[in-house]
């Protein structure tokens, strides 16, 4: 809403020395979010005089046509001088506005007389737009005849100099949304009185003698609890609009159209009344708000045609439809230059009936704004009475009375004790305050017994909980009031085990140089395809959205990979090849659920209800996942570079396991991302929680990164679950270690890991750790098998070892190994 | 060694006379400071303190002295040997130290050399700066309550007093799974989170709730369809608004400084009332550059307060929908943008840098904002 404060002045008597700035100031400290204060004509310095166009020579020689006029600007300005216009709009005998030479326009122009086609243009006639007034630049700005006295200053009347609020309205306070209601604030800021021009008597005179104004209803006063119509016959459909609304118009954001329906606009802007302007020679029969029936349609003002609906409350006359309730008018009942009998509709529609409209039909008014947020109930047939005034004073007619139906009105009554505000705020309000500031708001008040009784004003439709009212008091009091005081206790259990993993896990990864990234849950099937999911892959995506910001990536991403990815080749493209990077964040497995489930909001839900609602959402469990391109260690002084590989990815795996305590063993695995030979299946006992390894040279391909380059995905969920979130202490022995060396011979198609856990298995308890240090595949071993090199260690907890004791448990490893890999000692 | 001498022979004992003594330890001595080396010392130590050094030889002659000339020759000879130990010693030392230098001198390296091999990485400064706030609520103590992203609408919204036809609903362009009518939705703030933990956690309710919310804008500098949120929620009886304010007075000092204040605007949410916008005092300029145009803040653009959050009581309609007595338990709630906060916290001028995962952007916030 966007409020001139020559108009707030207007309407309540804010001191003079208070500029736009101060005023926004009180209007925040009152809950009206001021976005910004505009000055209007900032940048002119100098004099701006109204003047008399009093003839003008057509010059013709030139490429364009220009015009050299002599304007009159007044003997205290030197009377007529000759200006040279571009501009097409006026005519001799028009009243304009003439900055004189010496004056300075916004942007820093001056105006000088100077030689220009052939003449000495001593001034400029001047448009909206060179002033800074708005954006018309049809031509210059034709001011009306009784504007005022040729040669006085132009500034007052053009509103130079005024300032605008632009105020976002939030969405309870539907009053803000005209000049009444912010001006009801200020009154109150600057404890002023306020004369409300919602209820005030406009003096109409009595309709004319058998006259018939056109008749009116609601079929659902649910919907439509108050629908009036005057009417206004013999209008003069060409009599112009006041200078002053027009600019008034402007100001606001609004385009001046023609009086009947800057009228309509105007009286919306003052008063927050949506109005309606129907041309009674189209309607036929009487105006009434009705439901749509299925099927029928109507096109808007905005030349849009509109499929209604059973859900659409609309206005009708005999012939149908012919308008959106609250929204939009139709186009067929439209006043034009040729309306000389005006029916003005102004009525009460529901706030939920508009919104669900305005949403449904995508068509957002400023009629519909207002409905949504709560329109005064009381107000229609006041505003319509201001609006038929001014239609009459301005466009002539005469005026024909008004019909009008109207539900039941009950104001809103809320009852509570008068400590309530004191209680809520943590600050001492006496009684008296709350009800005196509750009356300031325009609400009734009752009090006895410790409790008021507080009727709403039909205003404050946003009213209707005690809530609402202690907001109310401690808002006009003053927030700033407010102590600053602690609750007594809170007793809290720290992090969740969940939250120190996450926090160990990416603490872990970061310290050995991954480094994290944030990517966007949005995939598309060209992503998934590049990774080779097939359909029944759990990372093929599978929820999706309604109403995706692209459609190329309607999905939700059931994997971190193609984030890693897109992001991996995003720095590659911008230089940063050497690249380990990695996310932990949640992805989206399963369907959501189908059966909508609504419980009521006045009590807490079933339990029933509440495992339903929770069966409509997909899994979501929370992943790592990490991609690993370029040099894992640069070429440098030390030696040669090492670029990352498949097993910096299982180690990021690995790392993750050990900072957790879990114990994550690596099998070879097949995965379609992942290169066939290269793809280790990460698994916690029998179930595979990761995969990690190098990608698939098609997916490579796919999706751009360097050859080479390698990835991890594991479900933290499933490592979390299978950590100890304590662990047990060791016995460390202080006894002698015995070192044991060997290397077993197996065939290249038995895992490393398999040979390993056969030696732990049948070394026993004496076993204290295993290492492999060697791998070797040559002349000395035979063909498709590969020498295995491992150190041991053995300790005893309670004694010294003796030779025998670690032979024989040595013995007892490669035994195990033969048996269980085939492997022989080499 | 031979055996004691019985019988006394000067000739045989002429070895042990004091010129010959001395004799002994002088050409010792030169021996000791021409040796260069340490290999050489070795040499002279073999020739002069060996066993076959000419003063250990003398020394088994004394055995054939005359018992009263033994005491004499026996000191003699001690002390002649004493001298040249020493002297072999002092050498000894002062060729190691010699040695020392040297070869500490040639294994010199630059060690400005860069050393790191492989950089340390970090953590994006989202995550870090969501995790401080976590800890400043966890030891006012609070818990960290969490929640889906992919939510129910009912959770997200008509609990949460934003009833069907809100014009609230359409403040926040809201993500729809499925379908518009499916009833679940990307969760458009974190207040979902405050129904779960009101649903499921015992009375009374101090939690903190970080995530990640969805709204419909296309990204660009300061617009991201994906951001993050902290959400705080109070639950007890007797809670006030002034805890409201003092809670997040500490929170703003533990945030931005000793001394910092917060400012509450009137303002509309429709799961508090009474509600406020929260407003935090500019930690750079402290208000300084409010009408200073000499001293212009770029942090809050010279207003002197940054907005930061919105906050109120919780509304007692929100209450009811979870089953508590309104009338018993009063609550507080607030909340404020991740990726505002770290714009104007750490200087992030443009909401890209914080989406497109660029290494050296994270990098420069190392393991912690
Ligand atoms: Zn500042």
């Amino acid at each position: 809403m966007r409020a001139p404060v020559s108009w707030l002045r207007e309407m309540v008597g804010i001191p003079l020395n208070e500029g736009g700035r101060d005023i926004a100031e009180r209007l925040v400290r009152a809950g009206l979010e001021v976005e910004t204060v505009e000055v209007i004509g900032e940048g002119v310095v100098g004099t701006l005089v109204i003047g008399h166009v009093v003839e003008i020579e057509e010059l013709t020689e030139f490429k364009k046509p220009i015009r050299w006029c002599q304007v009159d600007v007044g003997p205290d300005h030197g009377g007529a001088r000759g200006i040279i216009c571009g501009a097409r709009n006026f005519a001799a005998g028009d009243m304009v506005v003439v900055a004189l030479p010496g004056t300075v326009l916004p942007g820093g122009f001056t105006i000088a007389a100077r030689e220009t086609y052939g003449h000495t243009s001593d001034g400029m006639i001047c448009s909206e737009r060179e002033l800074g007034l708005g954006d018309n630049h049809d031509g210059i700005m034709v001011l009306p005849e009784d504007v005022g006295v040729i040669g006085a200053d132009a500034a007052p009347i053009i509103g130079v100099g005024d300032e605008v609020l632009d105020i976002a309205v939030t969405p309870d306070r539907g009053y803000a949304l005209s000049m009444r209601g912010i001006a009801r604030e200020l009154a109150f800021s600057y404890e002023v009185e306020f004369d409300d021009p919602g209820v005030r008597v406009v003096e109409l005179p009595a309709p004319a003698a058998g006259a018939v104004p056109a008749e009116c209803g609601s079929e659902d006063f649910g919907a439509c609890g108050l629908f009036t119509i005057r009417t206004v016959t013999g209008f003069d459909p060409s009599a112009p609009s006041p200078l002053w609304m027009q600019r008034r118009l402007v100001l606001c954001g609004m385009r001046p159209v023609s009086l009947a329906v800057d009228v309509t606009n105007y009286v919306m802007l003052e008063l927050g009344q949506p109005l309606h302007a129907f041309d009674l020679d189209k309607l036929s029969g009487p105006v009434r708000a009705g439901w749509a029936k299925a099927g029928s349609r109507l096109e808007t003002l905005d030349h849009v045609v509109r499929d209604l609906g059973p859900d659409d409350l609309v206005i009708l006359d005999d012939s149908g439809i012919i308008g959106l309730a609250g929204t939009m008018g139709g186009l067929t009942s439209e006043i034009d230059d040729a309306t000389v009998t005006i029916a003005l509709e102004a009525a009460h529609f529901s706030s939920g009936v508009v919104a669900r409209a305005s949403r449904r039909h995508r068509l957002s008014t400023e009629a519909s704004r207002r409905f949504e947020r709560g329109v005064d109930r009381a107000l229609a047939p006041y505003a319509s009475a201001r609006a038929a005034e001014l239609l009459i004073r301005f466009g002539g007619g005469i005026y024909m009375g008004m019909t009008a139906v109207e539900a039941e009105y009950r104001p809103s009554r809320i009852s509570m004790p008068v400590t309530e505000p004191s209680d809520v705020a943590g600050m001492p309000i006496d009684g008296s305050t709350v009800v005196r500031l509750l009356q300031s708001v325009g609400c009734e008040v009752d009090e006895s017994d410790g409790r008021i009784t507080v009727d709403a004003p039909s205003w404050r439709p946003d009213l209707t909980d005690p809530a609402d009212l202690v907001e109310e008091v401690v808002r006009l009091m003053g927030y700033d009031m407010l102590p600053s005081t602690l609750p007594t206790s809170a007793l809290g259990h720290g992090l969740s085990w969940a939250q120190r993993v996450r926090r160990r896990v990416g603490m872990a990864l970061a310290a050995r140089g991954a480094i994290e990234v944030l990517t966007y849950p949005f995939v598309g099937d060209r992503e998934l395809d590049a990774l080779r999911l097939s359909e029944d892959d759990p990372g093929r995506a599978k929820v999706r959205l309604a109403n995706p910001l692209s459609d190329e990536q309607p999905l939700l991403r059931a994997s971190l990979l193609p984030g890693l990815c897109a992001a991996a080749r995003r720095n590659i493209g911008r230089g940063n090849v050497d690249l380990n990077i990695f996310e932990i964040g949640s992805v989206f497995r399963g369907l959501a659920g189908e059966t909508l489930v609504r419980p009521s909001v006045d009590h807490r839900p079933t339990d029933d209800e509440w495992s339903r609602l929770n069966d409509l959402l997909p899994e979501q469990p929370i992943m790592v996942g990490c991609v690993l391109a370029g040099e894992r260690t640069p070429a440098g002084w030390w030696g040669a570079s090492r670029p990352f590989d498949w097993s910096d990815a299982v180690e990021s795996a690995q790392v993750i396991a050990e900072v957790l305590g879990v114990e994550l063993t690596v099998a070879r695995g097949s995965d379609p991302t992942f290169h066939p030979g290269r793809c280790a299946a990460l698994m916690i006992g029998d179930a595979q929680v990761g995969v990690a390894g190098e990608l698939h040279p098609r997916v490579i391909e796919a999706t751009e990164l360097p050859v080479r380059a390698c990835a991890m995905e594991l479900n933290l969920d499933a490592c979390r679950g299978a950590a100890h979130s304590v662990r047990r202490a060791p016995a460390v022995s202080t006894h002698p270690v015995a070192k044991e060396d060997l290397a077993l011979v197996v065939a290249d198609s038995v895992p490393a890991s398999t040979v390993m856990k056969a030696l732990r298995d049948g070394a026993g308890d004496l076993l204290e750790s295993i290492r492999l240090f060697d791998v070797y595949r040559g002349s000395q071993v035979t063909g498709g098998h590969r020498s295995l090199a491992f150190a041991l260690k053995f300790r005893a907890a309670d004694r010294t070892l003796d030779a025998g004791e670690i032979q024989r448990a040595r013995q007892a490893a490669i035994d195990s190994a033969a048996r269980t890999c085939g492997a022989t000692l080499r | 060694m031979s055996g004691p001498n019985t019988s006394f022979d000067p000739k045989q004992v002429s070895v042990l006379s004091a010129n010959a003594v001395d004799g002994m330890v002088r050409e010792a001595c030169e021996a000791i400071s021409a040796a260069a080396t340490l290999a050489a010392l070795k040499e002279v130590r073999i020739a002069h303190a060996g066993d076959r050094s000419p003063l250990a030889l003398a020394n088994r002659e004394i055995g054939a002295l005359p018992p009263a000339a033994k005491a004499e020759v026996g000191k003699r000879v001690g002390e002649a040997r004493t001298v040249v130990k020493s002297a072999l010693d002092d050498r000894q030392v002062s060729l190691e130290v010699e040695r020392d230098e040297r070869v500490l001198a040639e294994e010199s390296v630059d060690v400005t050399l860069p050393a790191v091999r492989e950089a340390v990485g970090g953590r994006h400064p989202l995550t870090t700066l969501i995790e401080r706030v976590c800890d400043v609520f966890v030891a006012m103590g609070y818990d960290i309550a969490e929640g889906p992203e992919v939510e129910a609408e009912w959770v997200n919204f008509d609990a949460l007093n934003v009833p069907p036809d809100h014009p609230a609903r359409t403040m926040q362009d809201t993500f729809y799974v499925t379908s518009a009518d499916s009833g679940v939705v990307l969760r458009t703030q974190t207040s979902p989170i405050q129904i779960r933990a009101m649903l499921e956690r015992p009375l009374p309710i101090y939690v903190v709730a970080p995530g990640r919310v969805f709204r419909t804008d296309e990204l660009d500098a300061t617009h991201t369809p994906v951001f993050h949120q902290v959400e705080g929620l109070a639950v007890d009886e007797n809670i006030t608004m002034a805890d409201l304010k003092g809670t997040l007075d500490h929170f703003a000092q533990a945030m931005f400084g000793e001394g910092i204040v917060t400012r509450l605007r009137p303002s509309y949410f429709p799961f508090t009332e009474p509600s406020a916008e929260l407003d935090v005092q500019c930690f750079v300029c402290r208000g300084t550059s409010v009408g200073n145009p000499d001293q212009p803040c770029r942090t809050c653009g010279s207003e002197g307060w940054i907005e930061w959050g919105g906050c109120g009581m919780v509304n007692p309609r929100v209450l009811r929908a979870v089953g508590i007595d309104p009338m018993r338990y009063r609550g507080f709630a607030f909340g404020m943008g991740i990726e505002r906060t770290l714009m104007f916290r750490n200087g992030v001028t443009d909401m890209r840098d914080m989406v497109e995962g660029d290494i050296r952007f994270t990098r420069a916030f190392g393991l912690e904002s």
